[in-house]
């Protein structure tokens, strides 16, 4: 029997309800007369806590609380692909419908179009026995995403009976029953599922597959496998949201989730705005045809940003059951972890670090736990994966405090945004010094077979150089450059062409805004070969002064903007030019 | 409890700081309204943070000064706050609750709305790409302003913010357009002296009639600021998205509106985050800045320039710091150039707007304006470190590349930064400046500009 209880307290999104004995933990009920949508966080007594995912305005001790039965749940089937969210899976789109250009409350709609027909093509045939996570069909969902029908992964499995042939059905449409000891389970081409518990899979893999964003300080420098996790904290103004824009433009994946945890209302549009305008670089269609978008915007009710995270999760999981490559991007895990710090609040919990829970740390664990690269429950065999980035927005830009120091402990890939670098203009301003890839060993091998053997050498060659610079800007802060001999004087020059030539990329250049991974090996060549050429020089008594006057450093230097992926030749002949010169420059001190 | 005249009015139980406690209450709602009235038929209005178990926490907006037990009652209004609004409200001066200030009547209202306002469903927002034209070089040129954006001046006190802000408030236009534009000004706890400075300004420059004004000044009640910047954009939205106005809504200084928010969270005891204030203050603050923007299917906008003074000039103080994650950018002001004398003083390397590079380029202003000004910021900050080892090693031990950077940077603070108050720039004379400094530089020294630009535009010694 669902509970039904009275409101006692209301303060903000928090709400007291007695008479709720026969509530759950997590069971969603509706709230009030304008029957606001709530899920219950605490029981004492008969006492209901009750967080509310809506404005609670205008709301009266005395209205009725009446409890639903079922978690917050998601619905899972074709249709989700190009749809705007809130935080709790309704179709913003379909809201407008009803309260125009401001979201109006107690609204209820489906999250996709129950009655649009999709061409169904079964896998399967009665009479074969099944169980949970099976593929029985498929339809397609967009250009890009054919859809698996799966057995829910919470069947019991049975015989498959009163399939329906090949055919246009709506979501309603009970494609088939299933039978197990007597037993009758009908199944359709969606089913729902707890947003709070990870999607059951057969076993899970190391990541070791690189997910190429196309950004050259992340898939060069500090790279993320499919599968992996990471972290992106930065103050304001350094670029968190245009990265994570980039990785959901540009990652190889299937699949984007984007979910903008808090964050502003502009950004979300400006993805709506570019998203169906944007192509695929690898299939030519519009990226929008492989993204969901999740929105609960910071002014919206702080509750429905608490779940945002978690239906972004669940959608991801369920295309990863398919098979597919799933990105998924929270910016920003900080308005999250803030929205259970508020809830804590008001639920009078004793507070750790900041005011934050206790909790703040196991509850960033469930949630980065929840990537990885697996095997998909049920046959056929197929292996899927999420990986999941997440922005942190550190107080004050202070890595220190709670939310960025615990999530460091949960993610292997870690982006240190950096204000000095943003403030000088240097994009994306991940500092090379205090980022890491976890991942690197492992996808190191991955472009030693696919790009060239010599990957991980040049890379650590350029690393290198960066590491020298470092250390020798302390000298240069100190005494000024000209205490430094002209071998040193070299690693500053090319430590400053690394950074404009490689490191910087401008997110709004046509042609800069994606780097292939054969560019990206290729100009990274191209700043070593200068370097050993420029050292050689120098050892020969070539004067520095000659050296940074050569005009292939301004060549180099723009080549990332000039060069378009399919112009390779011109790199090579970039690298010839290059030599061209050195030999010139050398030469003249030779025949002197 | 006492009937009169068939409301009822419920009694005190508790006061404390801004709070107070009412007992006996068996009908309110959260976030209700509600009025306080004093045995000599004073009132005062509050609403609802906390209700049940019979009891209602209001807090009062006009502070609880002289109020008593025994002899102060509370009347649940039985909706939330409203501000009445139409055509009429132009030109009007209001207090801080959106109250009639001027000595006139109150206008006479078309509907009367809440002033807490709805979010606004980011899948019907427009996305604001409008150049607006400030006249002033450093924002158009670097720092660029549209439609719909909220770019707030993060300043320190003291400092000329006032100047700027009505400054763009006197000059803003869009190029090539005659819409209906309205200023919405709300002085939150700031000296009369300032929000006069801005009325005449208005005044002079003959915006006034089509401005409309909220004052809760440095001697009005605190708690009242809560309210201020929230009447005002909702009169603002009721302009620009039911009349169809371009609306520019300057709300100073909000660092007076989250000190409030902070002495009601304190009154309720509540677990503080950082410095005091409430763990909250991110969200609140959003419900006030994410009020700007632009609909599908409608006509008007709401840009928002709100100004605070941050702290002992610290950017990294909660208030500067949430506003910044939750705004569009920020143009921040610096002491430096303060003390030197520059008008305007911003600090363009820690300025940023979010949403320049949609309103700028071929069309809006032209094509190379984002390369020429990527290339000044690299070239300023590259200024600023050789600065910094000038004083190290001194003049002589730079190199000849440096100096030019040297050379740069004055050139950029004295001719492109300083302007005149009613100094109004095209678009053209600002680029025309920045190409103007660029040309200081040896051509292999541009590496953010695409030849073509650099063909058409570098101007050769």
């Amino acid at each position: 029997m669902a509970a039904q209880g009275r409101i006692v307290w209301v303060s903000g999104p928090a709400v007291k309800a007695d008479g709720m004995s026969e509530a759950k933990m997590y069971e969603t009920v509706t709230v009030g007369d304008s029957k606001l949508v709530g899920e219950v966080i605490r029981l004492t007594g008969d006492v209901a806590f009750i967080q509310v995912y809506e404005s609670t305005s205008g709301l009266k001790p005395g209205e009725p609380v009446i409890g639903t039965g079922n978690p917050l749940s998601v619905l899972l089937g074709p249709g989700i692909i190009g749809q705007l969210y809130d935080g709790i899976q309704r179709p913003l789109r379909e809201l407008s419908k009803a309260s125009g250009s401001f979201i109006g409350r107690g609204i209820t709609t489906t999250p996709v179009d129950m009655t649009k027909k999709y061409h169904f093509v079964p896998t399967v045939s009665n009479g074969d026995e099944i169980s949970a996570g099976n593929i029985i069909g498929t339809v397609q969902e967009t250009d890009l995403i054919e859809h698996s029908i799966m057995v829910p992964p919470d069947h019991k499995g049975g015989k498959i009976s009163n399939l329906v042939s090949e055919g246009d059905y709506d979501l309603e449409t009970v494609l088939a029953t299933t039978e197990k000891d007597g037993v009758q389970v009908e199944l359709k081409m969606y089913h729902k599922w707890p947003v709070r518990k990870p999607r059951p899979y057969k076993n899970r893999y190391d990541p070791t597959v690189p997910l190429l964003t196309g950004q050259r300080v992340i898939d060069t420098f500090f790279p993320i496998a499919k599968g992996g996790t990471g972290s992106i904290p930065g103050a304001f103004g350094t670029g968190k949201t245009v990265t994570l824009h980039q990785i959901a433009k540009w990652a190889d994946s299937q699949v984007v989730v984007y979910i903008g945890c808090g964050e502003r209302g502009n950004e979300m549009t400006e993805v709506l705005v570019e998203f169906p305008h944007l192509q695929d670089p690898r299939t030519g269609k519009p990226l929008m045809d492989r993204t969901v978008l999740v929105a609960n915007t910071s002014n919206m009710p702080v509750a429905a940003r608490e779940a945002s995270i978690y239906t972004g999760v669940t959608i991801a999981e369920y295309y990863r059951d398919m098979g597919k490559d799933v990105v998924l991007v929270a910016d920003s895990t900080s308005r999250w972890a803030e929205a259970l710090r508020e809830m804590s609040g008001r639920l009078e919990e004793m507070p750790a670090e900041e005011g934050y829970p206790s909790y703040l740390a196991s509850r960033l664990a469930e949630f980065y736990e929840r990537a990885g690269r697996v095997k998909a429950a049920g046959s056929p065999d197929r292996d899927g994966s999420v990986t999941l980035i997440g922005a942190v927005s550190p107080s004050g830009g202070d890595f220190t405090e709670p939310v960025t120091t615990h999530t460091m402990r949960f993610i292997k890939t870690f982006w240190a945004l950096d204000a000095k670098l943003a403030y000088s203009r240097h994009y994306p301003s991940i500092n090379w010094m205090n980022s890491y890839s976890g991942y690197l060993a492992d996808i190191a091998k991955w472009w030693g077979e696919n790009i060239n053997q010599d990957w991980l050498s040049l890379r650590s060659e350029v690393y290198g150089v960066l590491q020298r610079e470092d250390t020798l800007k302390e000298i240069v802060r100190l005494l000024g450059p000209e205490a430094l001999p002209d071998e040193e004087k070299l690693i500053l020059e090319v430590a400053r062409m690394v950074k404009i030539g490689l490191l910087q990329q401008n997110s709004f250049d046509d042609v800069d805004t994606y780097c292939s991974p054969e560019k990206q090996y290729k100009l990274m060549k191209l700043l070593v070969d200068f370097y050993r050429k420029g050292q050689q020089a120098i050892k020969e008594g070539t004067p520095l002064a000659d050296i940074r006057a050569m005009n292939s450093i301004t060549q180099l230097l723009k080549a990332r903007m000039d060069v378009k992926d399919d112009e390779m030749p011109k790199l090579d002949k970039l690298e010839s030019d290059m030599a061209a010169e050195f030999k010139t420059i050398t030469g003249v001190k030779v025949s002197n | 409890m006492s009937g009169q005249g068939g409301v009822q009015y419920s009694k005190i139980a508790e006061i404390k700081g801004p709070l107070v406690i009412v007992d006996d209450v068996d009908n309110a709602a959260f976030d209700e309204l509600v009025e306080i009235e004093t045995k000599d038929g004073e009132r005062r209005l509050g609403k609802v943070l906390e209700v049940g178990n019979g009891k209602a926490i209001v807090q009062v907006f006009e502070g609880t000064t002289g109020l008593s037990i025994a002899a102060t009652n509370a009347k649940f209004v039985g909706k939330v706050m409203e501000m009445p609004v139409s055509r009429e409200v132009l030109g009007r001066v209001f207090d801080g609750l959106g109250r009639p200030k001027d000595g006139l009547p109150d206008p006479i209202a078309d509907s009367f709305i809440d002033i807490n306002g709805e979010p606004m469903n980011p899948e019907q927002r427009e996305y604001p790409k409008d150049f607006i034209q400030t006249g002033v070089s450093v924002i158009d040129g670097m720092i660029t302003l549209v439609r719909g954006q909220k770019l707030p001046i993060f300043s320190g006190s003291g400092m000329s913010h006032n100047l700027l802000a009505a400054q763009i408030a006197r000059q803003a236009s869009v190029i090539g357009t005659q819409d209906d534009f309205a200023v919405v000004f709300a002085a939150i706890g700031v000296q009369y002296s300032e929000a006069e400075y801005f009325r005449r300004s208005l005044e002079e420059s003959g915006a006034l009639k089509r401005s409309v004004l909220f004052l809760n000044t440095a001697d009005d009640p605190a708690i009242e600021r809560i309210i201020t910047p929230r009447v005002a954009l909702t009169v603002a939205e009721y302009l620009a998205f039911e009349l169809g106005m371009h609306v520019l809504v300057i709300l100073t200084d909000m660092t007076n509106y989250a000190e409030a928010l902070r002495e009601i969270s304190a009154a309720r005891e509540e677990v503080p985050g950082r410095k005091g204030y409430p763990g909250y203050l991110y969200t609140d603050l959003s419900t006030i800045y994410e009020r700007a923007g632009k609909l599908n299917g409608k006509k008007g906008s709401v840009t928002q320039v709100p100004i605070l003074s941050m702290p002992s000039d610290d950017i990294t103080h909660p208030i500067p710091d949430l506003t910044g994650y939750i705004t569009e950018g920020q143009i921040v002001l610096g002491r430096d150039l303060f003390r030197q004398g520059v008008y305007p003083p911003v600090n363009i390397l820690m300025s940023l707007s979010r949403l320049m590079k949609d309103g700028i380029g071929e069309g809006s202003t032209r094509a190379d304006h984002g390369e020429i000004s990527n290339q000044v910021y690299d070239a300023y900050s590259r200024a600023q470190e050789v600065r910094a080892l000038a004083g190290i090693v001194g003049k002589a031990g730079l190199t000849d590349i440096d100096l030019k950077y040297m050379d740069l940077g004055d050139m950029f603070e004295n001719q492109f930064l300083s302007q005149a108050t009613d100094e109004n720039r095209t678009i053209e004379e600002t680029l025309g400046i920045l190409w103007k400094l660029v040309s200081k530089l040896p051509k292999n020294e541009i590496t953010k500009i695409k030849d073509k630009y650099v063909e058409q535009y570098y101007q050769e010694e």
